[in-house]
């Protein structure tokens, strides 16, 4: 059942009307109706709670380490306005610490799907995960980035195109940058394998190593602090199996952001546009 | 009214639990042995007397369930599930020990009967909640319980809760409150004032029903009554005593949630229980 707080105007009446006894409403306050959630899946329930990223992750945080992931409960938490997808509204509403603090906790499945087929395939998978799960989504109409023939599978990165001088390794709302940058750079006469990490927990080390192997530097890309999320991740894998490749991490510093303005706007000012990012790769690719 | 021979087999009860509490106090020389005690007879109550519960069946689809939100106190909880015969008393000797079974903090499942992990406060009310909102969408006859403490009262959260039980007339859902007015730091009037305390819940659309959290008939008839109030979730304010039947110098102390009691004063208090 589908449990919200209290956001969806315009966009759940339909299910709703479908549903009307797999919805409710809990009202502003995401700490109870995490806890709810919890006590709906001890009795075979399967709940669905929605809110934007920092009110369905943050906000309540201890209720999804405690209620949820502790006891490893049949709950999905589904946060809307991945990175700067509220980028007007000012900080408090930006997502860019949920992949972070959540890759803390165990028991739980983090998917974040980068166009609508990722979308699409996640949430039929957390429908066969009994278990926590938390799809991070993004709210800008992200374009379709795998086409049909594309083959998705839970934990594993999909490599959207290959390449052999570098990798970027995308996820999220960022996937469709990293499509934009690859085309650039090929232009540029690099070859460029592009990564979409739509799970992050449990996390393909593999396509981490295969990478590494494979190309001459790796990057991770993402709309969310470079701190303990997808870049973290990358950098464990890279350091645990002492790769001494070039690498970076493309991702929003460690700062709160002094300016406001759309997504697009957001990004530039945190140098990921798709001219920062190439600038920074070709800078950090001919550094040699 | 209960027969003078059954409140005689509950005092009893009570005073075996009290004497397991202390017990399990003194072995791990554990704390929060004070708000164990003080909810001695609202656990007998529900586990002798009120719930529909079945230790051979502990979690058959129409039992009542027990949130036991106030985790900490789980000494109580888990003497009582030993009693009335959910697991073997033996267990008891792991509370908070090196790989023991039962953690300070009651964990779900960590012996049959514990529905749900608590511990920090102000998370059970909401679990109940989920569990009684389940029960009403599958149209079930059986009750959530849930025992929370006063302390928790301070919780945003645990008002979170409050309210929308409330508005959704959860009447299958009763939350007893273990009022003993004594809190981490302080009395709770000092700490923050949860007074006019009924008129809040009561504000909220609860029913609230003030007993003698130590008075077995208070109680009994409080939890009998309960069906009788449709579409409003029922809250027992249990006014209660911090520490009572433990070692004297502790009782309505806040000592009481700190101190473990050592062999003498744990040998002085299981005496003057005078078990039968």
């Amino acid at each position: 059942m589908l449990i919200t707080g209290d956001l969806g105007f315009s966009v759940f009446e339909k299910y709703i009307e479908k549903f009307p006894r797999q919805y409710l409403n809990a009202g502003v306050a995401e700490q109870n109706m995490t806890g709810l959630a919890a006590g709906l899946a001890t009795e075979g329930k399967t709940p669905f709670i929605y809110s934007i990223v920092p009110f369905v992750t943050m906000r309540n945080f201890e209720q999804i380490r405690n209620d949820i992931c502790y006891q490893n409960l049949n709950v999905k938490i589904v946060g809307v306005g991945a990175g700067f997808s509220y980028g007007p509204y000012g900080h408090t509403h930006h997502g860019l610490e949920d992949i972070g603090v959540l890759r803390t906790l165990a028991n739980l499945t983090i998917f974040c799907p980068g166009d609508p087929k990722e979308v699409e395939f996640v949430t039929r998978q957390a429908l066969k995960i009994k278990g926590p799960v938390y799809i991070r989504l993004g709210k800008a109409g992200e374009p379709v980035i795998h086409n049909t023939k594309s083959k998705l599978e839970v934990g594993k990165g999909a490599i959207i195109t290959d390449g052999k001088d570098l990798t970027i390794i995308a996820t999220s709302t960022m996937l469709y940058r990293a499509f934009e940058v690859s085309k650039i750079l090929a232009k540029k006469g690099f070859s460029v394998r592009v990564v979409s990490m739509h799970t992050i927990k449990p996390f393909d080390s593999n396509i981490v190593i295969d990478s590494a192997k494979k190309t001459r530097a790796i990057f991770s890309l993402e709309e969310h602090s470079i701190i303990g999320g997808l870049g973290s991740a990358v950098s464990e894998v890279l350091a645990e199996n002492s790769f001494s490749i070039k690498f970076k991490r493309l991702g929003v510093q460690d700062r709160f952001t002094k300016v406001i303005g759309n997504q697009e706007f957001m990004r530039e000012a945190n140098n990921l546009s798709i001219d920062s990012v190439v600038n920074t790769i070709l800078r950090y690719v001919k550094n040699d | 009214m209960l027969s003078t021979k059954r409140i005689d087999f509950l005092k009893n009860q009570a005073k075996k639990i009290r004497k397991d509490i202390i017990e399990m106090s003194l072995r791990a020389k554990s704390a929060h042995t004070g708000g164990a005690l003080s909810c001695v007879e609202i656990l007998v109550s529900l586990y002798f007397e009120i719930m529909n519960i079945n230790p051979q069946n502990p979690y058959g689809k129409e039992r009542d369930r027990l949130v036991f939100s106030k985790a900490h106190d789980a000494k109580a909880l888990y003497a009582v599930l030993a009693e009335r015969g959910f697991f073997d008393k033996k267990f008891l000797e792991g509370y908070e020990s090196n790989n023991g079974k039962l953690p300070g903090h009651s964990t779900r499942h960590c012996v049959s009967g514990v529905e749900v992990s608590a511990g920090s406060l102000g998370h059970g009310l909401s679990m109940a909640m989920g569990m009684a909102y389940a029960g009403k969408i599958d149209s079930k006859k059986h009750r959530i319980f849930c025992i929370i403490s006063d302390g928790e009262c301070d919780e945003g959260s645990t008002w979170e809760a409050i309210l929308f039980a409330g508005h959704h007339k959860l009447d299958n859902l009763v939350a007893i409150v273990d009022y003993n007015k004594l809190q981490g730091f302080g009395h709770t009037k000092d700490v923050l004032n949860l007074e006019p305390f009924s008129k809040k819940w009561g504000s909220f659309g609860w029913e609230v029903v003030e007993v003698d959290g130590h008075n077995f008939n208070e109680l009994i008839t409080a939890f009998k009554k309960i069906s009788i109030k449709k579409n409003k979730p029922t809250v027992i304010i249990a006014h209660t005593i911090k520490g009572l039947g433990g070692v004297p110098i502790y009782v309505n102390k806040i000592s009481s949630q700190y101190k473990s009691p050592t062999q003498e004063e744990a040998d002085e208090a299981i005496r003057r229980l005078s078990l039968k």
